[in-house]
């Protein structure tokens, strides 16, 4: 059964009451500024909305309703009392505006997730500010070109980006002005470090990497890494799009990184709301402190304040309008607190056991692993190119018959250089059953797909929608309704 | 542990399948010399219990009894309704819907947003959101710049009337791409931008021209005259505009002789709490010609292999993670639960309901400048017809008066005098549907007195 859409719901003239004020008197507005014509809205009645909404919701996977192993994603549990301790009336009422003196509850909360924030990745100073990761990696590379330039060093026009980054990478590197250099990946996983050496040089302004990678590996000669980079005056970015693997385990500051951005909605378990908000927040070493974006939280004589842009005149600007996802934030510093030190550890231990034993037991499984040599961090690879070639069990294939069998699918051709991949995350959150109830799963399908290929292309058929064509999306975008 | 649910025997089990003695064993490819010993300077765990008392009491000590600050973030009435539903598992707990045949719930709310979206702002497609009303508008420049091809100079107008936190943005985000911004001075009386001024640039290579409705201060801009400057000197209007003030006012795409090109704007007046500053959403509309430079997750209605109707990404080609250094932007994250609220927000309203939720929030902000007024000394800052906020000049120091209306529990005003020096002694006032006039009349007495009372002393 489809869901009509809310507009075919509504009738002319139909009103939720209780939600809109009586209608008042004229406006006293000059009749050239007002709108004759009526926005499409619907018409419906609060009961309308409701069933309508509940019905859509009921049309997702979500974390709540089933194991959701999306890689690079960190989909873990989302606790509940974060949610509704940030939903507190004095937070959600509180307007971003109101002076220092009557917001020392909300400026102590972000005061210490900043502080907590430098303690588990080893920087000296963050910034809150960015609302998501790529908005955290703009500030970042920003920060970079800033840092450069205000040395009056304006020949570094070039950012070293792995192929296995994130497309976020790239693309950033070019909103802020530079040119991007790609680096190869070598057989093994790491970087090509000859292709490093060759790259790096007076126009390298620096290097953004993800470690472990986004191919689930830690890269081991990070410090070699390092010693290139800093060696020839460029500087490191750190993206912690992955930090869950190594949280504390390793600082990202002792690894020689100089900036970094933390994804607070896949570490901090902040909900990701069906894309959605997230943060991104952002953390230096000294060198780079006084290019940090503006509002952060300081503290003086009268209590926590806000260090603006007149108080800190190096900084590369303003970023949103207040300052940033203010709710995600609560919920990450609620999280962080229920953890605890020693929760926090926990946190690396298990999101990395879990991925091993899934890496494992799949590998048993008959699965082929794309970097079987290494060990997993919190997510690893397979690679369907001999069961694709073989029998057609393509990535798409595979994850398509997942759903059907209740589970969402991992991540599907990426990164890139892998052929017929799936990156799988399975985070710390997940019981052994749970794991040991997808990999039943997944060694079903390929099962299935040896005797059976033409089932799995047909897959999913247990959805609301079976595959959609998207190339009729494309060539003719429907992108509204129109009555 | 807090959130983990492995056993001591489950641990064992996974270890001897993994093939390793110890957890430790697992994170053998660190070289050892970077090995953290323990995490230092990070609190015990708390009870949820205990950090809910911590966050309650916290929470208490920053609440006001009553808030007239706007200035880009509106106190609305939110049916509630909207959070009930918006925070279900199924919409709060999923991910980008990448996996369109297990995210049509997703995938159906945004196809309805973006058909209210354009709808609201007389365009023809909207995205699916940005980070924030700044951050949008940043994104909306960007992309005008793109569509302006015979444009050369990537010269930008934007009105000194414009929120300046926006500028502040638009300034960190445009500023590596050569992008020049040019400040349109407003009219010191009309508080308007000042049209005159724009017919100076008459003539010059000009890319695209913001058009805020309102603008800073609440007032009303020429919003016709300033499109057809635009279209007529080859710019690209850019409107910035108050969703609720669509309900009521005319959209971009009706300015002028032929509309502007692009709306953005803040989406957090429509069924989003005020909450310090985030998350809220931007929008982003634009013509049908241009979409294919509008940046950001798009969901496109088609159907599936039996012809049945469902709904997907598309149009992915624009994209980071497919185009990588070549994308329309950096933007993969948008603000997907915010825009699951404001579409609740709006279904609920409706068309009649969001007009007269527009014309309420006039109103008061006219009882408001009455009763103002009456206080002796203080006057409209600006003659011009306004939507939902106004500038008050006032006969004693802002900070000041603010300091005493707080100590009433009232948040009177932002100090316009901070962001604008030229306005001396004023601040910036808001009243939307949610005050009643006992609110009102209860502003403007501690006005009165918090104003007699700084002649007397403290």
């Amino acid at each position: 059964m489809s869901e009509p859409l809310v507009f075919e719901l509504g009738r002319s003239g139909r009103l939720a009451g209780a939600q809109v004020p009586e209608a008042g008197r004229a406006v006293d507005l000059p009749p050239d500024m007002l709108r004759d014509s009526r926005p499409q809205l619907p018409e419906v009645s609060e009961l309308d909305a409701v069933r309508h909404y509940t019905r859509l919701s009921q049309r997702n996977f979500s974390i709540d309703t089933q194991f959701y192993p999306l890689g690079s994603c960190t989909m873990k549990y989302n606790p509940r009392g974060c949610n509704t301790y940030a939903m507190l009336p004095g937070f959600l009422q509180r307007h971003p505006l109101a002076p220092e003196d009557v917001s020392q509850g909300f400026l102590a909360c972000m005061y210490e997730l900043q502080r907590m924030l430098c303690r588990v990745t080893g920087m000296t100073a963050f910034s809150l500010t960015p609302m998501a990761g790529a908005q955290g990696e703009l500030s970042g590379v920003a920060m970079i070109r800033a840092y450069h330039l205000d040395r009056g060093d304006t020949e570094r026009t070039e950012i070293l980006v792995p192929d296995a980054a994130h497309g976020t990478n790239p693309a950033t590197a070019v909103k802020c002005g530079f040119t991007v250099r790609e680096l190869p990946t070598a057989a093994d996983g790491d970087l090509d470090f000859e292709a490093l050496r060759r790259l790096a040089g007076p126009r390298t302004a620096g290097i953004m990497l993800t470690n472990p990678s986004t191919l689930g590996l830690f890269e081991r000669r990070i410090r070699e890494v390092q010693e290139i980079i800093h060696g020839a005056g460029g500087l490191l970015y750190y993206d912690g799009a992955n930090l869950n693997a190594i949280l504390g385990k390793v600082l990202p500051g002792d690894m020689g990184f100089d900036v970094i951005h933390i994804n607070l909605h896949k570490t901090f378990s902040t909900p990701h709301g069906g894309g959605g908000p997230g943060s991104g927040a952002v953390g230096v070493g000294e060198r780079l402190a006084p290019f940090l974006p503006t509002p952060f939280v300081g503290i003086g004589p009268d209590g926590y304040r806000w260090v603006d842009a007149a108080d800190h005149p190096k900084s590369i600007g303003r970023l949103s309008a207040f300052m940033g996802n203010a709710g995600v934030l609560l919920r990450a510093y609620i999280y962080m607190r229920m953890l605890g030190r020693r929760g926090m550890e926990r946190v690396a231990d298990h999101a990395v056991l879990n991925a091993n034993y899934v890496m494992v037991r799949l590998a048993a499984a008959g699965f082929d692993l794309a970097y079987p040599e290494r060990r997993a961090c919190h997510e690893f690879v397979v690679t369907l190119k001999r069961q694709a070639r073989e029998y057609g069990l393509t990535a798409i294939n595979l994850a398509k018959a997942l759903l059907d069998r209740e589970f969402h699918a991992p991540t599907t051709y990426f990164p890139l250089l892998v052929p017929e991949c799936l990156l799988i995350e399975p985070t710390e959150t997940e019981s052994k059953e749970t794991l040991d109830r997808f990999v039943d799963a997944m060694a079903e399908i390929l099962a299935e797909a040896q005797v059976d290929p033409e089932r799995c292309r047909q897959a999913p058929v247990k959805m609301p929608v079976r595959r959609l064509d998207e190339v009729r999306a494309a060539r003719k975008p429907d992108l509204r309704y129109r009555p | 542990m807090p959130f983990i649910p492995h056993t001591e025997a489950d641990t064992d089990a996974m270890l001897d399948t993994i093939g390793v003695a110890g957890i430790d064993d697992l994170f053998e490819e660190i070289p050892g010399e970077l090995r953290l010993g323990a995490l230092e300077g990070i609190p015990g765990a708390l009870t949820e219990s205990e950090v809910g008392r911590l966050m309650r009491r916290r929470a208490a000590r920053d609440e006001m009894a009553l808030n007239f600050l706007g200035a880009g973030a509106y106190e609305h009435h939110i049916p509630a309704a909207v959070w009930e539903l918006a925070t279900r598992g199924e919409f709060y707990s999923a991910y980008t819907p990448y996996q369109a045949e297990a995210s049509q719930g997703t995938l159906q709310v945004i196809y309805e947003y973006q058909t209210m979206m354009a709808s609201l702002t007389g365009l023809d497609v909207s995205n699916a959101s940005h980070y924030d009303g700044a951050s949008a508008l940043a994104e909306a420049v960007l992309m005008a710049v793109r569509c302006n091809r015979r444009s050369k100079s990537r010269r930008v107008l934007v009105p000194r009337a414009l929120h300046p936190h926006y500028r502040a943005v638009l300034e960190t985000i445009t500023s590596t791409q050569g992008i020049d911004l040019v400040d349109l001075p407003y009219d010191p009386s009309g508080g308007q931008t000042d049209t005159g001024a724009l017919g100076d640039h008459a003539g010059e290579d000009i890319t695209a021209v913001v058009i805020s409705q309102p603008n800073v201060f609440g007032v009303l801009e020429p919003v016709d005259e300033m499109t057809d400057w635009a279209a007529d000197n080859g710019a690209l209007a850019v409107g910035v505009v108050n969703p609720v003030a669509l309900g009521l006012l005319k959209p971009p795409g009706e300015w002028g002789r032929e509309g502007a090109s692009i709306a953005c704007g803040e989406g957090q007046p429509l069924g989003v709490p005020l909450s310090s500053g985030g998350p809220y959403f931007g929008f982003l509309t634009c013509r049908q010609a241009l979409v294919r430079q509008l940046p950001g997750r798009l969901v496109g209605r088609t159907v599936d292999v039996d012809g049945k109707p469902g709904f997907t990404l598309t149009l992915q080609a624009r994209e980071q993670h497919i185009r990588r250094s070549r994308a329309t932007s950096n933007i993969c994250t948008n603000q997907g639960l915010m825009v699951t609220a404001a579409t609740i927000y709006m279904s609920l309203l409706g068309p009649e309901g969001l007009r007269r939720v527009a014309a309420r929030c006039h109103a008061r902000t006219a009882a408001l400048a009455a009763g103002a007024q009456s206080v002796g000394g203080v006057s409209v800052a600006f003659a011009s017809p306004r939507f939902h906020e106004l500038a008050l000049r006032l006969p004693a120091p802002a900070k000041e008066v603010l300091g005493r209306l707080r100590a009433q529990g009232i948040l009177g005003g932002v100090d316009l005098g901070s962001w604008y020096p030229e306005l001396g002694d004023a601040v910036l006032v808001c009243a939307t549907e949610t005050k009643t006039g006992q609110d009102i009349h209860r502003y403007v007495e501690a006005l009165r007195g918090a104003i007699g009372g700084i002649g007397d002393g403290p």
